[in-house]
């Protein structure tokens, strides 16, 4: 079996240190992705799992077995990196079968393996170009077969879709991940496109700052994200944020900020207060003539399938995702409402999720 | 003022007679030079001080002073030494071939190094990276991944020193040598016709540098680097 785990894991480069008290499990055959804004640790992790960077503190297990000094390539892993990482001097047959040619296996063998990644990744006719000779995308999946190959039981992607055009990403996506469920490997794979990590992920573990702001899978933060970070990291577009505070009314308790008053559901777990942050997802917002949200229409962006509304609301900006044509092109203002359970809050201090 | 071409004709042969030396001198210098880059690259890119700095030092001073002085400290200053002049060595550096190439050689070697260092350095990380991942040791990554990359890197700026090698080599001149300029110099004394003889010099130059940047254009170009 082969899952990965983390264990206390703390990095430091001289006096830096760029993570501390690491923690994480990723099961075996779990796609997990390692999401997070550049520099927050999450490529750093990734190559202390590859053994191309130590562990300061801590421990790396895979498959129970400790592996913080075992050499790269005793770890049974695969690696894909960012720019790919072939070799220009070598035919894509060669780039495929160089690890195998490396460990001295017959050549008939090489080369059956060789057409059988080929075949899978669509590189059969490609096998005797050079890597200049392909696309992005093809140099990918030459990358991918480079890995597959291999047989390991754990396969690294290092952002490995970010020097594609948006077509070919979205494209590349589904067939890592498709390829994932073929070969059933546990796969930690690096991103901070939160659409990849959205529609490719098992788990998602989303990184700030050398830490881990939350663990879960795309369901659960998107719907329920522990912090203020989390929540304005996944989705798109941005969730809106509003500060405000909980104050009890005749309708009982509500957020109540400039121009906007949001009942609270019934049962919800806290007391009137202040220093609060609201979050509305644009999509949860409705266009709704009895809402409680009114506001000044401001600019109207037209996506296709639907229309990003900019309303402002006494001088903040709120964005509403609405179906195209749902409203009157000569529109000046509009009236949102929300679902009680679908608004997220924040305490204004540390970002924390209050429920 | 008139060209006379049959001077020209008549110079050609007696200046490749000289061709013979210089072929000699170009081939035995890059030959030195390359000999010594590869342990000068290797030292340079060392992380201790200790190793990195005396090749630090040879790859300034040889590249920052003119080849003629760096000829004329060895030809004329070597001699300055009797403890040298006493030594077996003294047969061969009193030669001022043998003078020609050593300079040569530690001029070229030195703008080698730097050739081959910032190929290697030149090849992206990952590539070492990926190498390891796959479980190569360092002498197998250099060998299999790096080597063959640097080379690809280093061969257009070594094209350059190869044809700066063609052209340095007319120095031998200074020291008595019948190279092809050596002989220019002799034929212009004879003839009073320096002009016509100096431009049949600087045709066989012209001719061997092409000849050098086509070879190299070749090697670039080969199925195993494509170009």
């Amino acid at each position: 079996m082969a899952d990965v785990e983390y264990v206390n894991i703390a990095k430091k480069y001289g006096a830096v240190e760029v993570m501390r008290g690491l923690s994480l499990r990723i099961e075996h055959g779990e796609f997990a992705v390692l999401l997070g804004p550049s520099g927050c640790g999450k490529t750093t992790l990734l190559r202390m799992t590859a053994g191309l960077e130590t562990i300061t503190e801590g421990e790396l297990r895979i498959g129970g077995a400790r592996m913080n000094e075992t050499h790269p390539r005793d770890r049974d892993i695969a690696m894909v990196f960012q720019n790919y990482a072939l070799y220009p001097t070598m035919k894509v047959w060669e780039n495929i079968g160089f690890s195998l040619e490396v460990k001295k296996l017959p050549k008939k063998d090489v080369r059956a393996r060789v057409e059988e990644a080929a075949e899978m990744l669509n590189l059969t006719p490609y096998l005797d170009r050079y890597p200049r000779e392909l696309s992005g995308g093809q140099r990918q999946r030459v990358a991918m077969g480079r890995a597959m190959v291999r047989d390991a039981k754990v396969f690294l992607f290092d952002e490995p879709l970010s020097n594609l055009d948006a077509k070919l990403r979205a494209q590349m996506r589904v067939e890592i991940r498709q390829l994932h469920d073929r070969l059933g490997a546990t796969t930690v794979y690096v991103t901070h496109d939160q659409i990849e990590a959205m529609t490719m992920a098992d788990k998602i573990v989303l990184m700030n700052a050398g830490r881990i702001e939350q663990i879960g899978s795309p369901d659960e933060v998107y719907d329920r994200p522990m912090s203020r970070y989390v929540a304005d990291f996944i989705g798109t577009p941005g969730m809106n944020f509003i500060e405000g505070a909980f104050e009890s009314g005749s309708g009982g308790l509500a957020f109540v900020a400039a121009g906007i008053r949001l009942p609270l559901p019934a049962g919800a777990p806290v007391a009137p207060r202040g220093g609060v942050v609201c979050g509305l997802r644009p999509a949860d917002l409705k266009l709704d003539p009895a809402g409680g949200i009114h506001g000044a229409l401001s600019l109207t962006e037209k996506t296709g399938a639907d229309e990003h509304l900019h309303v402002s609301v006494q001088g903040r900006d709120l964005v509403a995702v609405a179906p195209r044509h749902a409203l009157d092109r000569a529109a000046r203002s509009v009236t949102l409402s929300i679902a009680p359970d679908k608004a997220h809050y924040f305490d204004a201090g540390d970002g924390a999720r209050l429920f | 003022m008139s060209f006379d071409l049959a001077i020209v004709a008549e110079s050609l042969p007696r200046l490749l007679e000289g061709l013979t030396l210089t072929l000699a001198l170009i081939a035995m210098s890059l030959a030195g030079g390359a000999l010594l880059a590869g342990p000068a690259a290797w030292l340079l890119m060392r992380p201790s001080p200790w190793l990195r700095g005396p090749a630090r030092v040879y790859v300034w001073a040889f590249r920052g002073t003119p080849a003629l002085v760096q000829l004329f400290v060895i030809y004329y200053g070597l001699a300055q030494f009797e403890w040298l002049r006493a030594t077996a060595a003294w047969g061969v550096l009193r030669e001022p071939f043998w003078c020609c190439v050593l300079a040569f050689s530690l001029n070229s070697g030195a703008y080698t190094a730097e050739i081959l260092r910032g190929a290697i350095a030149g090849v992206p990380a990952e590539q070492a990276e990926a190498a390891r991942a796959l479980g190569l040791s360092p002498a197998r990554i250099f060998r299999l991944v790096l080597w063959p990359q640097a080379l690809r890197l280093a061969l257009p700026p070594y094209g350059n020193e190869v044809v700066g090698m063609i052209k340095t080599s007319a120095l031998a001149s200074t020291v008595t040598l019948a190279e092809v300029t050596g002989v220019a110099e002799t034929i212009a004394a004879e003839t009073f016709a320096p002009y016509e003889v100096f431009l049949s010099a600087a045709i066989i130059y012209l001719a061997l540098s092409s000849a050098a940047e086509r070879a190299i254009a070749a090697i670039e170009c080969r199925r195993a680097w494509p170009c």
